[in-house]
């Protein structure tokens, strides 16, 4: 059978992923640019098909805390927001990582700091991979970089999330959230069914039968000594994670002489510089990160030695670029080039900022 | 001769036990606090109810952070104050299960006021417990929404006023004025009457989860004697005295209707206190 396609919008296609990839339940707040995520489950009605709960909260604080609620119970729940919405998160994005309950998390980043704009930014790097709430944690911190990988990641989240017991967070931002391009959608994956859920989630608080003691999902350990090994346990998953599930994309790396490092939206525009490149006889490649965390670290410290510089494009000040010169050891200059509050930049910009701050 | 331990703990001499659905854990209360015999009394309708293994617990921060510890059903530990948030969606995920939130006034009624009425608002077919001391135990004694007027704390040192500090609030009364809410009450747990008349409520809050009618919502005062420092047995009589007036005891809607000899505008009404505490 040929492959369904359909013209819709990166904040539909997680809507619609959502339900096709047999997600239990969504617990949202509405916030510019990524209501139609809400909107969209809100008129096809999942509770009717599928079974999925759609609810609107009283505000993202209760969203997150719903969401930890409910995939406390071993069920597939998400959410989605946009920056000001996902820092009121925080609070419960820790707890959900202190407790180790998977779940998904969408958010369309938008320019900071404060209320800001709604326009496309991604300056929440540092709060989406550095932390974001109290403690040492990671969120599995992915970047889809068109309508289709919207739809794709929401599939590939569930695997990772229950594989891990770990939050997922799908980073993106208004630009592809609201933009409009085909997408191949896939058969429906039946939600779980009461066996499933309580094979692939024996933690789960779904009532304890005589069977297994009673189980608690909680973040709390008073005596220290156990939540150092709860934190070295934590850390060892991470590691774990960075060993296995990294992902990205290397365009042209082979024979670059400078790569664009990017990840979402900047990538799509590092895409075009780079073929402008390449049109006036620059060998120029794309490193676009798809996974945020696990970081390509491996990857770019290997490209580091292959080639004479990176520029990294990124709609902020200048976030990634620390991971990236971590990773390479500022082995060759590297340098940063965004724009920020709500503006994208062109593609003419980032390959004259190539060509001025490295190539010189 | 002299009786030993021996011959009289036999199973023929047995008139009392520990509840089945309590686990053996030791728990950290007080003596004198109500949380114990409030836990005691939940786990005892669980048991006879026969839905051990269809009930799932939320747990508060504060003294009774650890309540998972104490019931032996499965459990969730919120944030400070998001208790109904995580309650809301394991009930609509879950619908045959019954589940309850167990919460102290500093939870509910200060940092978690937006989840708790918005809980009730919608309905959720939730059992809320909630023990009101009129004070922050956990944190040493600091004000709660609940501390009355004149009541001393840590963060009140001179008794709570009301120019400073605003007025103690009847979330019970205000929740009790909300549609989604079909069953609410204050009960205490200070006295064996009362601690079967708590029972019978927090009963009729598990049985009204079949319903489908909206929260039921049961208040338990409680006594706080480390927090209000006081002995266990003034602090009974202060409750009794100071408490009671301000927060009175008995059903405040019952079966979705606000129950005739209840004025609700009582909400509005602060008694002094007959003798401060500390």
């Amino acid at each position: 059978m040929a492959k369904e396609m359909k013209l819709m919008k990166g904040n539909e296609a997680i809507a619609r992923a959502m339900i096709a990839s047999g997600t239990d339940g969504y617990f949202g707040y509405p916030i510019t640019p990524q209501s139609e995520v809400m909107e969209t489950l809100m008129s096809e009605q999942p509770w009717e098909t599928t079974g999925m709960v759609v609810l609107q909260a009283e505000s993202e604080l209760a969203s997150i805390n719903m969401v930890y609620g409910g995939a406390a119970t071993g069920k597939k729940v998400a959410t989605s927001s946009s920056s000001p919405g996902i820092s009121l998160m925080q609070e419960g994005l820790t707890y959900l990582a202190g407790a180790e309950v998977p779940c998904l998390i969408m958010n369309a980043m938008r320019g900071g700091p404060g209320l800001g704009t709604i326009q496309p930014a991604q300056s929440d790097y540092f709060q989406s991979v550095k932390g974001g709430g109290h403690g040492d944690y990671q969120l599995y911190t992915i970047a889809p970089a068109s309508v289709q990988e919207m739809y794709d990641f929401v599939f590939d989240a569930w695997d990772i999330a229950f594989k891990y017991r770990i939050p997922v967070l799908i980073l993106t931002d208004g630009a592809i959230g609201q933009c409009m391009e085909k997408c191949y959608v896939r058969e429906y994956v039946p939600r779980w069914t009461e066996e499933e859920r309580r094979q692939n989630a024996p933690w789960g608080c779904w009532g304890k039968p005589a069977t297994r003691g009673h189980n608690i999902v909680t973040s709390l350990e008073l005596e220290s000594s156990r939540q150092e090994q709860f934190n070295l346990k934590l850390q060892a998953k991470y590691r774990e994670m960075e060993a296995k599930e990294v992902k990205f994309e290397a365009l042209n790396c082979d024979d670059a002489d400078y790569v664009f490092v990017a990840y979402g939206t900047s990538s799509r525009i590092a895409m075009k510089a780079m073929q402008l490149g390449r049109e006036k006889g620059l060998k120029i490649g794309v490193f676009r990160l798809i996974t945020l965390f696990p970081f390509p670290k491996n990857e770019i410290a290997e490209l580091a030695k292959k080639v004479k510089g990176m520029l990294c494009v990124e709609m902020s000040a200048g976030q990634m670029i620390e991971d990236v010169k971590l990773a390479a050891q500022c082995s060759i200059p590297i340098e940063h080039f965004g724009r920020f509050g709500g503006i994208i930049p062109t593609s003419e910009e980032v390959l004259e900022a190539l060509e001025k701050q490295i190539i010189k | 001769m002299a009786i030993m331990n021996q011959d009289i703990v036999k199973p023929e001499n047995l008139v009392y036990t520990k509840t089945k659905v309590l686990t053996d854990n030791v728990m950290h209360y007080c003596p004198g606090c109500g949380h114990g015999t409030t836990h005691r009394i939940v786990a005892e309708v669980i048991d006879e109810l026969g839905i051990q293994d269809q009930t799932v617990g939320i747990a508060p921060v504060g003294c009774s952070v650890l309540a998972y510890n104490y019931f032996d059903v499965d459990f969730e530990e919120a944030a400070h104050g998001r208790a109904p948030a995580l309650a809301t969606a394991v009930k609509r995920l879950n619908p045959d299960l019954y589940v309850f939130t167990y919460q102290g006034d500093g939870d509910l009624a200060a940092i978690g006021t937006a989840e708790t009425i918005h809980a009730c608002n919608r309905g959720e077919n939730i059992t809320m417990v909630f023990i009101n001391n009129g004070i922050y135990g956990m944190t040493g004694g600091q004000m709660a929404p609940t501390t009355l007027i004149g009541m001393k704390s840590q963060t009140t040192p001179y008794g709570r006023n009301v120019e400073r500090n605003g007025y103690p609030l009847r979330i019970t009364e205000l929740l009790a004025t909300l549609p989604g809410t079909y069953y609410v009450t204050r009960q205490s747990v200070h006295t064996p009457a009362a601690v079967r008349k708590a029972k019978a409520a927090i009963k009729k809050g598990f049985e009204n989860q079949k319903l489908k009618k909206g929260v039921s919502f049961i208040e338990i005062l409680s006594s706080c004697n480390s927090g209000w420092k006081m002995t266990p047995v003034q602090a009974n009589k202060w409750m009794e005295e100071n408490m009671f007036p301000n927060y009175p005891v008995g059903d405040i809607k019952v079966d979705g209707k606000i129950v005739d000899k209840v004025d609700i505008n009582r909400i509005v009404v602060d008694h002094p206190l007959t003798v401060v505490n500390q």
